[in-house]
């Protein structure tokens, strides 16, 4: 007998006293904070990105651009990845203040090492964890893009801001057969390991920059 | 005293001295007695009564335990009320014996055990819940520090109950014992099983009591207490332990 | 009543073959001063940043609710969501293999890296791999696993074991890793900075150094991961530091061993998953990275995708009605942290990869109860019950534990102790008996009078460390008796 098929009968007898089916099952609970509102909920989510110490930055939409050249100037970066649907206004701003690459230009993972800074979009924030997250469409490029440079600032539109976790889920469910990849980012990367003390920076971007594009008046 | 409201009166109430209790530690079930009748209640102590079952339960022989389960059932369905001054044991009554008489399949049994259970309250249950004090009329003059067991903390869910009633005392100075809800490291069987976890542990808490500068350590069972107080006596730390019942029944009169 | 059929055991590893019972090993442990200083502090630190998040959650119970069904929904049509899972997984692109123990994971695993004729792979911490003992099995073949997770890193420079499911390194402080460094980062790579401090700080960023070489040079990865979506074949990794997303990311090859009870039937069921794991792992309202990953995607990540599905006796486990709920476990290690046992031994006297409460109830099933060491953990518990609190999947631990002690005392037969707990047994099931054993313990007591008992014969265990409680002269029901009569029932 192969090994799945003598895994999945052992798996059928160690189960042999179950008497219903996956059918009965009901939807999954939602369990959830409820948004107080609208303001409060970007409120609560700026609150909770600055607490895991990145940084916030608030703006209008027409501040994007020179939320993001700010931001590279600010860290010291000389040069910088644009996945290649980024926004052309910001990338315009990026390309003012830094030497600016194109995703498609760095084909191999290992030079993006060399690179300072990454500008993304996002797909989704949550505001009671204050997370952001990625699903690498063309305007966050690949997921080495956002991982190997030291600097990641990302703009998240505050339509893309929901409450809680559940409701973040149900946005990212995958369409059948055309799952993206994600990344779910709560602050810079971070250890506990020693001693249990926060060490903020081992190996993903030590400096994260979230921009929130609140919405206009 | 006089002012006293005897809310108990009417109330009937078994008592469930529990076999440890019985033979080592009278004088709570003496103070148990003693505070409930101040109260009004009508005692009584059931002479066929034994154990609950939890030692044989928690070693690993729960088979054994079932006599002793039919026994209680036999001895305490028909009251309304059954009272014990141990969380443990009436944990067990609560959280073990379903699952006893389950495993021998004894469907009619497990019906009177339903039935019995949830009547079978820790001494601080019945008091709160059941009577609806805090205020029992004590008078303990000392200052003590109160160790939550684990089993009427987790099992029981009684909360702040005994505190509650410890705040009520007149002359206590009750002060908190630092990492309380933590584990004195008695666990029955383990006292002796692991008995150098388990005296690590109680040295922890025996520290944690000395650190009160409370002369008095209560709690709600005499096991933990005798595991802790064995410690603190070893020590030579000058702090001695009582049981919840006994604060709770002394008077000016009729001190503990 | 149906009768279940269960798989086999899990072989005892070579690690931990001979470990000595709980108790044994638990002294030793208690004698290392350092390392309970070091337990202590860890695991108070992360119990009161758990108590912190977990309090933010008004609906708390409502979330472990949700996971237990979620989890026991997967378990009771394992098979189902299997044969889903790896319908799901294949679509997307992935290869999806199955092994029975650890010997044939860690023979697939070999076979992808050889195909790839590497000589080296970068691991994500992983505790199926860990079980399996993958490293040694490929160390034996000459291919190097470096383990990059910032605590598996000490444990593995330190040529040590990890005593912690979260945090490896738990027993180790700051100026020992600073040594191990020292001593041993430049014989596997890049060498540890000259003046490397004992800062934290410091030396996560000798980790960063040292390790980011290992990740941008190599083809191949292993990983475990925390969650399987059976609808969407959704694998997921969820991490702190940044090196699950490195080697998840960067590698050509990503191998991912999957203990069959990580299934999750559904997409929606990662909400509470994500809800819960978080808060009672490391304290925090998410962790800092999170990769999902549905096979290969297209010019993204690695393009050969391996999924090993891996039973090792977790089938066996399955089988038992009471026992199986010990499968529900998404390794957070909440129960560690809050246990007062562990905080006092560290993880090495549990002789196995799960250590802590939940390793005293899984190694006994996993691995059966014949040796002297999983004989011995059910009883390595005070059924103080704060595991079973802090369990965000609400597994009964002290239920299990009181089950598992039945099975050992079953499996024994006759013993000293059976047969004390059968006089027990019999003096405790009638009021009589009971009152004529009582007569011995008030005789005892008339004896000792006010005296305080500092040695028993035979109650070593007890009186080399505590006093014992004086018996008293007059037993509650002696005294009822002469007080009150025989005028209750």
């Amino acid at each position: 007998m192969s090994a799945r098929d003598e895994i999945l009968a052992r798996v059928r007898g160690a189960t042999a006293d179950v008497v219903t089916t996956p059918a009965d099952r009901a939807p999954t609970a939602v369990v959830e904070e409820t948004s107080p509102g609208r303001a409060a909920t970007l409120d609560l989510f700026a609150e909770n990105v600055a607490d895991y110490r990145a940084q916030v930055v608030r703006v209008a939409a027409s501040g994007v651009a020179g939320a993001v050249a700010d931001a590279l100037r600010q860290q010291g970066c000389a040069t910088a990845v644009l996945p290649t649907g980024l926004d052309p206004a910001w990338r315009g701003a990026a390309t003012e203040v830094v030497r600016v690459l194109d995703e498609a230009d760095v084909r191999v993972d290992a030079e993006l090492d060399a690179v300072d800074a990454v500008v993304t979009a996002a797909a989704v924030g949550i505001a009671v964890t204050g997370t952001v997250v990625l699903d690498h469409a063309a305007d966050q490029g690949r997921r080495a893009l956002t991982l190997v440079p030291d600097v990641h600032v990302c703009v998240v539109r505050a339509g893309q801001v929901v409450h809680d976790v559940p409701e973040a889920v149900g946005r990212l469910r995958p369409e059948p057969g055309l799952a993206r990849p994600l990344t779910w980012v709560s602050g810079p990367s971070a250890t506990s390991d020693i001693e249990l003390e926060r060490v903020e920076g081992v190996h993903g971007p030590r400096t994260l920059v979230v921009v929130l594009v609140d919405e206009e008046v | 005293m006089s002012a006293l409201a005897r809310p108990g009166t009417d109330l009937r109430v078994a008592l469930f001295a529990t076999c440890f209790n019985d033979t080592m530690w009278p004088d709570t079930l003496k103070a148990t007695v003693r505070l409930l009748e101040r109260l009004g209640c009508t005692v009584e102590f059931p002479q066929a009564q034994t154990c609950c079952g939890q030692m044989l339960t928690n070693t690993g022989y729960g088979a054994k335990a079932l006599p002793l389960v039919r026994r209680f059932v036999d001895v305490f369905e028909g009251y309304d009320a059954v009272v014990a001054p141990s969380g443990s044991c009436v944990g067990s009554v609560r959280h073990q014996h379903r699952g006893i008489v389950e495993l021998a399949g004894d469907d009619r049994l497990a019906s009177r055990v339903e039935h019995t259970v949830p009547k079978v309250l820790e001494l601080s249950e019945l008091l709160v819940d059941v009577l609806g004090v805090t205020d029992v009329g004590a008078w303990f003059p000392h200052r003590v520090t109160y160790h939550p067991t684990c089993h009427s903390l987790r099992m029981l869910r009684v909360g702040d109950r005994p505190l509650q009633l410890l705040r009520a005392v007149r002359g206590i100075d009750l002060v908190e014992l630092p990492g309380a809800t933590e584990c004195c490291g008695f666990g029955g069987t383990f006292a002796m099983k692991n008995a150098d976890v388990s005296v690590a542990m109680g040295s922890d808490k025996a520290r944690a009591v000395v650190g009160t500068g409370a002369e008095v350590l209560v709690a709600g069972d005499n096991s933990c207490l005798a595991h802790i107080g064995g410690i603190l006596g070893r020590q030579r730390a000058g702090v001695r332990h009582l049981h919840l019942a006994e604060v709770l029944a002394s008077t000016e009169e009729d001190p503990a | 009543m149906t009768t279940t059929t269960p798989g086999p055991v899990q072989q005892t590893s070579l690690v931990f073959v001979g470990m000595p019972k709980f108790p044994t090993a638990a002294r030793e442990a208690l004698a290392n001063t350092q390392q309970r200083r070091n337990l202590r502090h860890a695991t108070h630190t992360i119990r009161d940043k758990r108590a912190r998040v977990v309090a933010e959650v008004p609906e708390w119970e409502a979330l472990r609710v949700a996971g237990a069904e979620a989890k026991d929904e997967a378990l009771a049509h394992l098979g189902d969501y299997l044969e889903q899972l790896e319908a799901s997984l294949t679509a997307n692109g992935a290869t999806v293999h199955w092994a029975r123990d650890a010997a044939e994971a860690n023979a697939i695993v070999l076979g992808i890296v050889r195909d790839q004729q590497v000589d080296e792979v970068v691991k994500v911490k992983s505790m199926a791999t860990q079980e399996i003992e993958l490293n040694e099995a490929l160390e034996a073949a000459g291919v190097n696993a470096w383990e990059t997770d910032l605590a598996e890193l000490i444990v593995q420079l330190g040529h040590d074991r990890p005593s912690h499911i979260l945090v490896p390194a738990i027993h180790r402080n700051r100026s020992e890793v600073r040594d191990i460094f020292r001593r041993e980062m430049a014989a596997v790579g890049r060498p540890a900075p000259e003046d490397l401090t004992d800062e934290p700080a410091r030396l996560a960023e000798a980790a960063r150094l040292h390790l980011r070489e290992k990740f941008l040079r190599a083809k191949v990865a292993v990983s475990g991961a925390n969650f399987a979506v059976a609808e969407t074949g959704t694998l997921v990794v969820v991490e702190s530091e940044g090196n699950g997303r490195m080697c998840l990311t960067l590698p050509e090859t990503l191998v991912t061993v999957v203990g069959i009870e990580k299934v999750l039937p559904r997409w929606d069921d990662l909400a509470p998953m994500l809800q819960l794991l978080p808060r009672s792992s490391t304290g925090e309202r998410m962790n800092p990275y999170t990769t999902m990953w549905s096979g290969a995607h297209d010019g993204d990540g690695p393009q050969d995708v391996h999924v090993v599905l891996l039973d090792n006796g977790r089938s066996h486990v399955l089988a038992d009605r009471v026992g199986r709920q010990a499968l529900r476990c998404i390794r957070c290690s909440a129960c560690l942290n809050v246990c007062p046992v562990y905080e006092r031994t560290g993880g090495h006297a549990y002789g196995s990869v799960y250590p802590g409460p939940i390793g005293a109830v899984l190694n006994p099933q996993l691995r059966g109860t014949t040796s002297e060491v999983d004989k011995s953990l059910p009883y390595a518990s005070s059924l103080c019950g704060a595991c079973f609190d802090a369990c965000p999947v609400r597994i009964d631990i002290p239920e299990l534990l009181v089950e598992l002690r039945g099975r050992v005392v079953e499996q024994e037969g006759r013993t000293a102790e059976s047969a004390a707990m059968a006089a027990a047994a019999w003096v405790l099931s009638d009021p009589k008996r009971l009152a004529a054993a009582q007569r011995a313990a008030t005789t005892a007591g008339r004896v000792i009078g006010g005296r305080t008992v500092r040695a028993v014969p035979g109650l070593g265990a007890w009186t080399d460390a505590r006093d014992v409680p004086t018996p008293p002269t007059e037993t509650f029901r002696q005294w009822w008796a002469r007080e009150r009569g025989q005028g209750s029932r």
